[in-house]
């Protein structure tokens, strides 16, 4: 893959940050705002993919290399499911928020749910992410004059 | 406008035109959801439908062959199905109620009770994410392990592929 529009190169570069900055808000600004784990996990997962679209592959996969992002799959459902087993060693349900702040369930419930969101957003990034590079990763059948 | 693009989609056979049309239909209908209020289903299908899956299309497209395959069936019996499925589908929104009613069943069944209790209970301003990450925490759980497993899924037969091809000697050097 050719260096692409130098236009395109700039506002890319200058883009990606926003886009990870607005991931962030949307994935720990979920309680009080529209979104949560699954949009900020897509929308971190986008300022990745268009970083491999503008410049190449192979330098997405020195940011974000695929071992970890192999590893993030898992790790997200694991800090879902954990946070149900630490509820339930500390003696209350599974996934009963409670458990975190005995003496203010509202608080407890506060922590669950950005801990809960921020497994979900885990393992969204890294599917999007692994998914891309799967496919990306595959050498093109067609040459870009085709296009 | 959806029904436009959707037409365009339709009569294209050109798939580059395709994956481009079909991620505009994903803007506009999460335009749609704006207007309905459901704004965190329009950020959804804003970033997955116009986002991450128009770019999947074109990794696809490079794939494979840049022009649709002329089919040589005849197109009476599928318009025949769609055309029926759509039909039934008006019937069954004859009988549903009027779009906000407040004696719907979906409004009174469990909602006012999660609206009512859960400043209380859990004491996040966001509704929507009081009720998926709190009282419905196993179902979330559930989505969150169907994603992790489409992603294993594609993940092995993608690379499952490689790994096979990799006897070629001029393939050695990369490994993903």
């Amino acid at each position: 893959m050719g260096s692409h529009h130098l236009i395109l190169r700039v506002v890319t570069k200058l883009l990606v940050g926003t886009i990870i900055l607005f991931a962030l808000y949307v994935q720990f600004h979920g309680d009080y705002s529209p979104g949560g784990g699954f949009q900020a996990g897509v929308i971190l997962a986008v300022a990745f993919i268009i970083y491999g679209v503008v410049f190449s592959l192979q330098k997405a996969k020195q940011v974000f290399p695929p071992w970890l992002v192999h590893k993030l799959v898992a790790l997200g459902v694991l800090i879902y499911a954990g946070t149900g087993l630490v509820s339930m060693i500390l003696g209350y349900e599974y996934l009963n928020y409670g458990a975190f702040s005995p003496h203010h369930p509202s608080h407890g419930q506060h922590w669950g749910i950005l801990i809960v969101e921020l497994g979900v957003g885990v393992t969204v990034t890294g599917v999007m992410v692994a998914i891309y590079y799967a496919f990306a990763a595959r050498p093109p059948r067609i040459s870009n004059e085709e296009w | 406008m959806l029904v436009l693009t959707a037409f365009a989609i339709v009569r294209t056979d050109r798939l580059f035109a395709t994956a481009m049309l079909s991620g505009m239909f994903s803007l506009l209908s999460a335009l749609l959801f704006v207007v309905l209020d459901a704004v965190d289903v329009a950020f959804t299908e804003a970033a997955v439908g116009a986002g991450i899956s128009t770019v999947l299309m074109l990794g696809t497209l490079a794939l494979t062959s840049r022009v649709e395959k002329p089919s040589n069936h005849s197109p009476l019996l599928p318009l025949f199905v769609v055309g029926m499925t759509g039909a039934v589908m008006i019937y069954g929104t004859l009988d549903m109620p009027n779009f906000g009613s407040a004696d719907a069943p979906a409004q009174t069944h469990v909602s006012p009770e999660y609206l009512e209790q859960s400043p209380h209970e859990v004491g996040v301003p966001n509704v929507v994410t009081a009720i998926l990450a709190s009282y419905r925490g196993y179902d979330t759980l559930g989505e969150t392990a169907v994603v992790f497993t489409a992603g294993i899924g594609v993940l092995m037969l993608i690379s499952g592929l490689k790994r096979r091809r990799r006897r070629d000697p001029d393939e050695k050097g990369e490994q993903a």
